[in-house]
């Protein structure tokens, strides 16, 4: 089973590689892309159509975005729109039949980065180097170094998680597809016919809703941990 | 002992040790039935708040289950892609 790690399908002169998670990214942006061109070509003041799903998306991320992080924050919304678009996209990527872009570690980890890097930024914009300072050595001085341990921890647990609940949900679901198929080769079907309908509820619990939960989650311990950057010094 | 090869030997120790790091798992179902509960109870004094009760209980479970998908990262490790086989060289 080498569902783990990175999964090379290609490779150019001068040993640039290309991973399957790479093309399936390329993959999910372009539909993306292509899908929110198409749609705002024409606006119309009275929306119709394809239009009111585009609004309710829009409208929806900038609710949720100042309502988690503060009405002065609403300029994050698209990063987290985006984010939370890619993650969806990537992990439904599971219900036809590729493998999602989050079940290898380097995706979630990269997003992760990105989002330590945003948390710890704006921390420090906000707060200068002595209040960033201040701020990582809460109680006293010694705790400097746990602290930064454990901020350090935050990438590693956010990146883990999006991926062992996905990649949790791949293992289960090949280990129920071959197990149906040896199936009905022993009872001397010509095509795997048990694969047909059986595993549908497994389908939608994995794929489907674990897909929605976790990239729902992804982005909001995100907004969460850089609002929670951006606040003041408290006092203590 | 005949017959036991290193690999071998390290082979059936690494699914087994896979077991027990799953074990950390009881830890998850209390905290995250714990959470739930409260989450229903509150949800039964205050209907209203609903929206925000899930949002927080969603993100609480989340947290919860880091230590789980921790202990699954390492089974998941020595079952598919293990080092210790490498040290046999």
């Amino acid at each position: 089973m080498d569902n783990l790690g990175p999964r090379f399908i290609l490779e150019f002169p001068g040993g640039i590689k290309l991973t399957e998670s790479v093309v399936s990214m390329w993959i999910v942006m372009a539909v993306l892309i292509v899908f929110f061109l198409i749609f705002v070509r024409n606006l119309e003041k009275v929306p119709k159509g394809m239009q009111n799903l585009i609004e309710v998306i829009v409208d929806t991320t900038y609710n949720q975005t100042s309502l988690v992080m503060g009405p002065n924050m609403q300029g994050f919304a698209p990063y987290i729109g985006t984010l939370f678009l890619f993650l969806l996209c990537g992990n439904f990527l599971g219900l036809i039949g590729m493998r999602p872009i989050t079940s290898d570690v380097n995706t979630t980890f990269a997003l992760a980065t990105i989002t330590f890097l945003l948390i710890h930024f704006f921390s420090i914009k906000n707060k200068g180097i002595a209040g960033y300072v201040k701020h990582l050595s809460n109680p006293s001085i010694i705790m400097l170094p746990i602290n930064i341990l454990g901020e350090l921890a935050f990438p590693l647990s956010l990146s883990f998680r999006l991926f062992g609940n996905i990649t949790g949900g791949v293992i289960i679901l090949t280990l129920v597809y071959s197990a149906l198929g040896s199936l009905s080769s022993i009872i001397h079907l010509p095509i795997p016919l048990l694969d047909l309908l059986i595993p549908i509820p497994l389908n939608a619990f994995f794929d489907a809703f674990e897909g929605i939960l976790q990239a729902f989650i992804f982005t909001m311990l995100t907004m969460t941990f850089i609002s929670m950057g951006y606040e003041k010094n408290e006092e203590h | 002992m005949q017959g036991i090869t290193g690999l071998s030997l390290v082979l059936a120790f690494s699914a087994l040790g896979a077991g027990v790091a799953m074990i950390s798992a009881v830890g998850i179902g209390i905290g995250q039935g714990f959470a739930a509960g409260k989450a229903v109870e509150s949800i039964a004094r205050q209907p209203e708040a609903q929206g925000a009760i899930l949002r927080t209980f969603f993100i609480g479970a989340a947290v919860a289950e880091t230590t789980g998908i921790f202990a699954f990262i390492v089974a998941i490790v020595l079952l598919f892609a293990n080092p210790l086989v490498k040290l046999l060289g």
